[in-house]
């Protein structure tokens, strides 16, 4: 609190001009792109186009004439599935880590440290020939099924349990519960922020994710909305307007989900880098 | 061995909860990297398994004898390096500002939105941007100045993508200093007011110092990052890495020799190397940040 009162002797309106100068220089681009994708296409390129020639028509025509509509259904059905198979396969390991005392328990848990430092291209080859074999390539469960597992998610959630105190335990045993009862009765209810926090990282990893995907999608009724704006901008590049209301439709679903949860993004990011 | 230190209901839940995640590393992770690591001694294409001949160090060798790599390393360490220090002093700088300013919940939000935005909608966006008639060309012409065709030209697409890259990730590190900012105790700034320090002294001497572990976090994180570019390179580039190999990165290369010359283990010994840089930097981290703690 003592803060906001040092703060507020010292604004400064140069200190404004520069904040606002930058935030122009941040949204300008979202807002030319927005404007461009309501113009005509012999448009694009008019600084001043008149406000009576804007219009929809360009959204209209990738969702009806262009697959877009199809590569939405894709990006949200991957991301869901990633994101809610991230969520169990992490919390549980994460908890286990935490809260449940096995035999190589801390061994393991190095383990899946170490494995966080290897970056993720050294799996592109190995990966895509393992998926290959398996003939996965070009299908949902290639596209979902290895990524579920994200060692930093472990261990956020390991570090989110290990801060819950220990008689929330013994009271859920006094009662009778099983390990599994005191997982799911009483922890799991407390943990509401810790899931915000991995779904909101997962979900916009996935959405936007571009380098597996354009690697494993390789018939067009499989792209997900990036890979599709991609080819979609390699075809059309000439129709601005439609290209930026494809642009648009990538962005959008995110920048609303941010303004919605910006409290737990900004969290997120700021347990990210503490880590 | 005390046995009794592990109940078998709980170690047997404990096993059963980790079980996802180490089936996942074990077929996913682990499997594939060891495999990985043995095809990259081998000359070895996806479409003829059957063929693959012994290499030795062959393709980490040739690694260093090939001009389109070492330009990729060449491009990938040139963005890194002029990124990496201008998105850290910028989103220092920019959180310094929204840190003394009303409505910083706007600011910070506005900042923030590069960062949720796909990679691939950004490039598309800076590439309509900077198109030669485009939005920035006709800024600069107000000031006379003829700005270049710059995507399409083989000495201004790279530093473009840089600034792109800089444009879309200095609100998420400028985040993590406002996070750090709220750190530093008020009282030393009070003390050092009583001094009668100047702001700059205030500046240099506290804010800047105290901040060295967020500062030493996000260069090392954003080194990492940007060692790892692709998306930008891929869509600005249509995957070809030009004009002449300008914009080709080391994950682009890989990705090529991988899938489009399907030299499989050389690109796999070149994500080795790509995984020897990042190894040196994460440990580096680990190093100063381990002995700052002490």
């Amino acid at each position: 609190m003592s803060k906001e009162i040092v703060q507020q002797r010292k604004h400064h309106p140069l200190l404004y001009a520069v904040a606002i100068l930058y935030a122009v220089i941040t949204l300008l681009p979202f807002v030319w792109s927005v404007y461009t994708s309501l113009k005509p296409t012999s448009q694009a390129f008019n600084i001043l186009t008149p406000l009576s020639m804007l219009n929809f028509k360009s959204y209209v025509s990738i969702l009806h004439d262009f697959p877009f509509t199809h590569w939405l259904f894709n990006s949200l059905l991957v991301a869901v599935i990633v994101t809610g198979g991230n969520l169990v396969v992490n919390t549980l390991s994460g908890y286990a880590f935490a809260r449940l005392r096995f035999p190589g328990r801390g061994l393991l848990f190095y383990v899946f440290l170490g494995v966080m430092m290897i970056p993720g291209q050294v799996l592109l080859v190995p990966v895509y020939i393992l998926l290959a074999n398996l003939g996965w390539i070009d299908t949902y469960q290639g596209l979902s099924i290895p990524f579920l597992l994200s060692p930093f998610m472990i261990f956020l959630a390991r570090q989110f349990f290990l801060g819950m105190p220990k008689d929330l335990e013994e009271a859920g045993r006094i009662d009778g519960l099983s390990h599994w009862g005191v997982f799911f009765k009483i922890f799991l209810p407390l943990s509401r922020p810790l899931l915000a926090a991995e779904t909101i990282l997962t979900f916009q990893g996935n959405w936007n994710s571009f380098l597996w995907p354009v690697l494993l999608e390789t018939s067009q009724n499989m792209y997900t909305l990036p890979v599709g704006l991609n080819s979609f901008y390699g075809q059309y590049n000439a129709y601005w307007n439609s290209v930026m209301a494809g642009v648009i439709l990538l962005t959008l679903p995110m920048v609303i989900v941010f303004l919605i949860f910006q409290k737990q993004f900004v969290k997120g990011i700021s347990t990210s880098g503490l880590k | 061995m005390k046995r009794r230190k592990y109940p078998l209901d709980q170690a047997l839940a404990g096993y059963l909860l980790v079980l996802p995640a180490m089936v996942s590393l074990a077929v996913f992770l682990i499997g594939p990297i060891l495999y990985a690591f043995y095809i990259s001694f081998f000359h070895f294409s996806f479409l003829d398994p059957q063929n693959a001949t012994f290499a030795g160090f062959g393709n980490y060798i040739h690694l260093f004898n090939d001009p389109v790599f070492l330009r990729a390393l060449l491009n990938t360490s040139l963005y890194s390096l002029c990124v990496v220090p201008v998105q850290t002093a910028l989103s220092l700088f920019l959180a310094l500002i929204v840190n003394q300013v009303k409505g910083k919940t706007f600011f910070r939000v506005a900042y923030y939105l590069p960062t949720v935005t796909s990679t691939v909608a950004v490039s598309v966006m800076f590439i309509f941007v900077f198109q030669p008639s485009g939005l920035l060309n006709r800024f600069l012409l107000l000031f006379g100045i003829h700005g270049p065709n710059y995507f399409n030209s083989p000495s201004f697409a790279l530093p473009s993508i840089m600034a792109l890259a800089v444009w879309s990730t200095v609100g998420q590190f400028m985040i993590i200093y406002l996070a750090g900012l709220q750190d530093i105790p008020e009282e030393i700034y009070e003390a050092a007011d009583l001094d009668g320090a100047s702001g700059w002294a205030r500046l240099t001497r506290i804010t800047i110092p105290l901040l060295r572990r967020t500062t030493f976090l996000t260069v090392v994180m954003s080194l990492i990052g940007t060692f790892q570019v692709f998306d930008q390179m891929y869509v600005i580039s249509g995957g070809s890495g030009g004009p002449l190999n300008s914009t080709l990165s080391v994950v682009l290369d890989l990705f090529n020799k991988a899938f489009k010359d399907m030299e499989m283990g050389y690109a796999s010994a070149m994500a080795f190397v790509l995984f020897v840089i990042i190894l040196i930097l994460t440990l580096v981290q680990q190093f100063v940040l381990g002995r700052e703690q002490e």
